[in-house]
């Protein structure tokens, strides 16, 4: 029987968010997956959930999702660890804006505080003395990805979902879809594929936006918080065609996992070593004692980048019973469950928990 | 500061140093690069204990003229560039004409009880007991596969160990007409008399495997040998236990070298002058397939002479490198591995021994990607050799791809620049 | 043996002479069979001699993941295997 409720394309952490909700709705759902679950972007991510408070959109979307992760903090397969974000700032410029950016988080609902130079070296004593100041937000965490779309997915498959494995779908039909051996499935379709959804719906701008990840040894106790620099952002939503940004997590297995690239337009996929060392440099400006630790592992992975940003999440315009939940940059992770409960609520009608006009496909249209 | 070369050669075992030995001989500027302190690779390593064979000492003078990199890691690289990680620092070395002879590692299997302290490979064991191990007085039990049994229960024995037994998972029929084609090589036939003279008096087991190895405290105290017809307990201090060699490939990979097909633990595919794939890029030795030394000399000599831009010299290897080549293939088939011994791990035997994986967390994953994502099983800071040699040798998963840096390596020598403006030029020094 | 051929070192506290151009695994030994401790908490020590597996690692003034059989042993060095 090839007809279903709902068939999601791409077992990635969107698609198993999406496959996890839909199933337990009682839809006879379908994932269609030609690799590895959750071994795309999601596999290359970080795993930090993280609310960034400079877009509102954003920070809405964040917000809601975060609140649905809790529900993980206590299941292994999710890995699931409290160490907090720390922000922090280099300059005075840069501090400058923290008291607002904290007043936005707690309007948010997201507890930040203040820190000082003094409380930064107290908190964190590999960052690098001289810093400006920063904010603490104490309740976030970081879980490891591809376990969490593994247990997703197999929450799915416990509500009678039916995985496709190793098959990719060739083409969009009508009110379905086929497979590249020639099977064809019949419902409601949605396209969770990240970066390639232009190959099923070239009509909505997505671009790769390449990053870098470093994985180091086991030192146990010697970092404290995932540490981002205040002006991460300014990578993140800005438009250069490469840049990098301070980021360092204390892995539970007492690995320290250091990013931030971003490039828009690479030649492959392989790691670049001029793009490495620059973003090594970068880190060690703020962790000098980083330089000794040893590395043991780098690869990259491909942020699947909209138009603007923010993800598609909902129908497609023009096409008909063809949704759509991809193009999350750097935040998929964040944001797949809220994601997930947005596309619920749309595909039956029902107002969602936030607005979600922001992310509607059809902007683009405009 | 980069230095360059005209010829860089990537290990100083037997292939690289022949291969340094040829390429200097025609006045090119030659490097050799090896992470261990003292040249001789593995079957040459140096012994604090003993002198080095002949053909070792004479081989290593020859580096005398050239620049000697010893303690440097390579951990990342090009078709143009090395990088470098010693315990002062990284830097880069750049060549015309690279000379791959990175050697083998043991194949180790995974059974109940192997991660016990005092469970090392043979070839482990006597690399350990060159490097100084206590050995006075220990009970060793020599297991697995191949004439590397008896080099490493002959060394052992002369360091003072006690050898209690050599176990053979060959059948003894394959041995014995092993034994009777070495007359065609009267040099390994007489230093396989030699060995067997020497071992005299300690029990070979042919057909046989190690089952278990059992443990108190957290070191090994006794094994379970079995065969055919049952089981026997050896009690034992050490065991010594290894199931053949894999060529060392992750630097020919990175740079793109083509692998042998069809076979589970690839070598390089090279040409007649050990020409890889990749244009300037050499490979000699173990590197392209199990082969021994005999054979990683001659090829050594003919990369030398290839790297070094000449065909002359070559041809005269020709001959030498057939033979050594038809011993090579004799070996393999006599040593085969019996399908039995990819099933001695139980599903809680561990697998990948940097993330305590047991094969039973691999269930139902079927490439190594999946069970890398899954499990962690490769995750670790061995980077998949251990555990990824076993695993393809269990038929379950082909190998993945390779990234830098190819070693554990200080995040400083990854960000250090490359190509700095000033390049010291060691070009064509006579 | 003359003192210069000998090396002096200290393995968690404890005294150890190795012959000049031993290892730091070979000194290790002379002291202890274990030489770190895996993720679940088992003793580990060396498998394969040639610095491929990672089992022989241990801290060496102050710096982790030192591979010992990789490593010449030293006069002075401090070395734990404390994981």
């Amino acid at each position: 029987m090839s007809r279903f409720d709902l068939i999601i394309v791409g077992a990635g952490i969107i698609g198993t968010a999406c496959a996890d909700a839909a199933a337990a709705l009682g839809w006879r759902t379908a994932v269609v997956e030609p690799g590895p679950v959750g071994g795309g972007a999601t596999a290359a991510a970080m795993g930090h959930l993280v609310a960034m408070d400079d877009d509102m959109a954003e920070l809405a979307l964040a917000r809601y999702s975060i609140r649905q992760w809790q529900a993980f903090a206590d299941l292994p397969a999710a890995e699931f660890s409290r160490c907090g974000t720390l922000w922090v700032a280099r300059t005075a410029a840069e501090a400058a804006g923290i008291d607002a950016r904290v007043a936005r988080l707690r309007a948010a609902g997201i507890y930040a505080q203040v820190l000082d130079a003094g409380d930064l070296q107290r908190i964190e004593p590999l960052l690098a003395p001289g810093m400006a100041g920063g904010m603490l937000v104490p309740d976030e965490a970081v879980v490891y990805p591809p376990g969490v779309a593994r247990h997703l997915l197999d929450q799915a498959l416990s509500h009678d979902a039916q995985l496709y494995a190793a098959r990719r779908v060739q083409a969009l039909i009508h009110h379905g879809v086929q497979l590249d051996d020639g099977t064809q499935l019949h419902g409601r379709v949605l396209l969770a594929t990240g970066g390639q959804l232009p190959e099923l719906v070239p009509e909505l701008p997505m671009r790769l936006r390449k990053g870098h990840l470093v994985i180091s040894e086991r030192y146990p106790g010697l970092l404290q918080h995932q540490v981002l620099e205040m002006g991460y952002a300014d990578s993140a939503h800005g438009q250069a065609d490469s840049s990098v940004a301070f980021n360092v997590q204390p892995r539970p297995t007492g690995q320290l996992l250091l990013g931030s690239s971003r490039e828009f337009d690479a030649d492959s996929g392989e790691v670049s070593p001029p793009m490495l060392q620059r973003m090594l440099q970068h880190a060690f400006a703020f962790m000098p004692s980083l330089r000794r630790l040893r590395a043991l592992r780098t690869w990259t992975g491909m942020r699947p980048t909209s138009v603007d940003g923010l993800p598609y999440l909902g129908a497609v315009p023009g096409r008909d019973e063809v949704w759509v939940a991809a193009g999350h940059e750097g935040l998929g992770i964040t944001t797949a469950l809220g994601s997930a409960l947005l596309l619920m609520d749309l595909m039956r009608g029902h107002t969602p928990a936030i607005d979600p006009a922001p992310y509607s496909p059809a902007r683009v249209m405009q | 500061m980069t230095e360059h070369y005209d010829v860089l050669v990537v290990g100083a075992g037997p292939a690289g140093l022949a291969a340094a030995r040829a390429a200097s001989g025609h006045h090119r500027s030659v490097a050799v690069v090896d992470a261990q302190a003292m040249p001789g690779g593995q079957v040459w390593r140096h012994d604090v204990a003993k002198r080095s064979p002949r053909a070792a000492r004479k081989a290593i003078t020859a580096l005398d003229k050239v620049r000697w990199l010893s303690g440097h890691t390579v951990v990342a690289g090009d078709t143009r560039t090395l990088r470098m990680e010693s315990r002062d620092g990284a830097h880069d070395v750049t060549f015309d004409a690279l000379v791959l002879a990175t050697g083998a590692r043991e194949l180790h299997l995974p059974f109940p009880g192997w991660t016990l302290p005092g469970v090392t490979g043979a070839g482990g064991l006597q690399a350990l007991t060159k490097q100084g191990w206590p050995m006075a007085g220990k009970r060793v039990l020599v297991a697995g596969t191949g004439p590397l049994l008896l080099a490493a229960a002959s060394s052992l024995r002369s360091h003072g160990a006690k050898v209690v037994g050599i176990v053979e998972q060959a059948p003894h029929h394959r041995v014995a007409a092993f034994a009777g084609q070495l007359w065609r090589w009267p040099a390994r036939a007489a230093q396989a008399v030699r060995l067997k003279s020497h071992l005299a008096g300690v029990p070979c087991h042919y057909g046989a495997h190690v089952r278990e190895a059992f443990g108190n405290d957290g070191t090994l105290q006794a094994v379970t040998v079995e065969n055919a017809t049952g089981m026997q307990r050896i009690p034992c201090d050490l065991l010594a236990v290894g199931y053949g060699l894999v060529p060392n490939t992750r630097l020919a990979q990175l740079l793109g070298c083509r692998l042998q097909e069809n076979t589970p633990h690839p070598g390089v595919q090279v040409d007649g002058a050990c020409r890889t794939s990749v244009a300037n890029v050499f490979a000699a030795g173990e590197i392209c397939g199990i082969g021994g030394l005999a054979m990683a000399r001659i090829e050594g000599t003919i990369a030398g002479h290839a790297a070094a831009g000449s065909r002359h010299d070559i041809l005269a290897w020709n001959r030498r490198h057939a033979r050594a080549r038809l011993f090579a293939d004799i070996l393999a088939r006599t040593f085969a591995l019996d399908p039995s011994l990819h099933n001695l791990a139980t599903p809680d035997t561990i697998v990948c021994r940097c993330e305590d994986v047991p094969l039973a967390a691999l269930d139902g994953l079927g490439d190594l990607r999946s069970a890398k994502l899954a499990s962690r099983c490769g995750m670790g800071a061995c980077q998949g050799r251990i555990c990824g040699s076993a695993l393809t040798e269990l038929g379950r998963i082909a190998s993945p791809g390779v990234r830098p840096p190819l070693f554990p390596a200080r995040m400083e020598s990854l960000a250090a620049a490359h190509f700095s403006s000033t390049t010291c030029d060691h070009r064509g020094t006579s | 043996m003359t003192a210069a051929d000998t090396i002096r070192l200290h393995v968690d506290g404890q005294p150890v002479e190795v012959p000049r151009g031993a290892s730091l695994a070979a000194a290790v030994a002379h002291a202890t069979p274990h030489f770190r401790v895996s993720r679940n908490g088992q003793p580990r020590a060396p498998l394969c001699g040639m610095g491929v597996c990672f089992e022989c690692r241990v801290q060496v003034d102050g710096e982790a993941h030192v591979r010992a059989c990789m490593t010449p042993a030293r006069d002075g060095m401090r070395v734990s295997t404390h994981d």
